[in-house]
């Protein structure tokens, strides 16, 4: 026990970053069969974000040692990103408002019948 | 003794959890314990988070609010490769490039705080060549993008939004990328030429690697909004 070398930074045994390296690999190949593939709709987006999330997770957890920094520490730099929620959240309403605007003024002109979107 | 005042730095001797969150932020000096370059760094990449987050923010925005059709990715991003088209297959190979530089930045962080000095700096370059190549397949994604007509303005394919979309996101994840060979080389040079075993510490080596995980954290976003939306 060598507490007095071991005290600085992070040190951890390599087989972890092994098993990491592995996950990511295996779950980029999913996101990529995703599309190869060719789910469509809600799975799609179920499954993109899933393995999204899961390899952030990873590099964030274990590559970047989050998971073996203090608390605070972690939730000072995790905590804010939440507020980019709230902006994803209004601007994809602000999107579909803009969305249904343009197809009353531009789409629709265009066809005299209405039911611009069909076209 | 209940009330005596922690004086101590040692993480070992401090509590955990909330009551640790707590005796952190009022313990009236050093908040985080944990080297002021990696503290540093960790903000630096929080900043950089609400950079990428505004771009996708934005690109989520404009592709969502076209009335023309988008563009659709695995077709434009396809290749043909021994006479079969493959749908993706330069981003997934990049994809894969970069996650194996994440994988030996890892590991030179690791011998690093073993003082290895040699395999540190060797891993440190694996990780640069490999940015390298990245970059460079990026360059040629871009080569063959501007060849079919895509620019900021428009396109052949569809909504024009997509190439003002493509070009600044990728672009800028780009340009981290380029910057972060740069930073990693020098580091590698530092490792090599033992400045960090006089400083006695490896710790800026893992600020590297910090920079150099965000850069592959950020691709896994886009891969995941720009190419498989």
């Amino acid at each position: 026990m060598e507490q007095a070398e071991q005290s600085e930074g992070q040190q951890h045994p390599l087989g972890i970053y092994f098993k990491i390296w592995v996950m990511l690999f295996v779950v980029s190949g999913f996101s990529y069969m995703v599309d190869y593939v060719g789910f469509q709709g809600n799975l799609r987006w179920v499954l993109i974000l899933t393995f999204m999330w899961l390899k952030a997770s990873f590099i964030v957890a274990v590559f970047m040692h989050m998971r073996w920094e203090r608390p605070a520490f972690i939730a000072t730099i995790l905590v804010p990103p939440i507020c980019l929620g709230v902006l994803v959240f209004l601007m994809a309403i602000e999107a579909e408002y803009t969305f249904l605007t343009r197809l009353v003024t531009f789409v629709a002109e265009q066809v005299p019948m209405g039911h611009g979107a069909e076209h | 003794m209940a009330n005596d005042v922690v004086a101590t730095d040692d993480p070992a001797a401090l509590p955990d959890g909330l009551p640790g969150v707590v005796a952190d932020y009022s313990g009236d000096k050093e908040a985080f314990h944990i080297h002021w370059g990696k503290a540093m760094m960790w903000i630096f990449l929080l900043s950089d988070t609400f950079i990428f987050s505004c771009f996708l923010t934005g690109y989520m925005k404009v592709r969502m609010t076209t009335t023309v059709p988008w563009p659709n990715p695995s077709e434009v991003f396809a290749l043909t490769l021994f006479g079969q088209s493959i749908p993706l297959i330069l981003i997934a190979i990049m994809t894969f490039i970069l996650i194996t530089s994440s994988g030996t930045m890892a590991l030179a962080v690791n011998y690093g705080y073993r003082k290895d000095r040699k395999t540190t700096a060797l891993l440190l370059i694996a990780t640069c060549v490999l940015g390298a190549s990245f970059v460079g397949m990026q360059a040629f994604e871009w080569t063959k993008l501007i060849e079919e007509g895509v620019r900021p303005w428009g396109n052949p394919f569809g909504a024009a939004q997509f190439g003002s979309s493509f070009f600044m996101i990728t672009g800028f994840h780009g340009l981290h990328v380029s910057a972060g060979v740069v930073y990693l080389a020098v580091t590698a040079w530092r490792v090599w030429t033992g400045f960090y075993d006089r400083k006695g510490s490896y710790a800026t080596v893992e600020a590297a690697g910090l920079y150099w995980h965000f850069v592959d954290l950020v691709w896994v976003f886009i891969f995941a909004f720009f190419y498989l939306w």
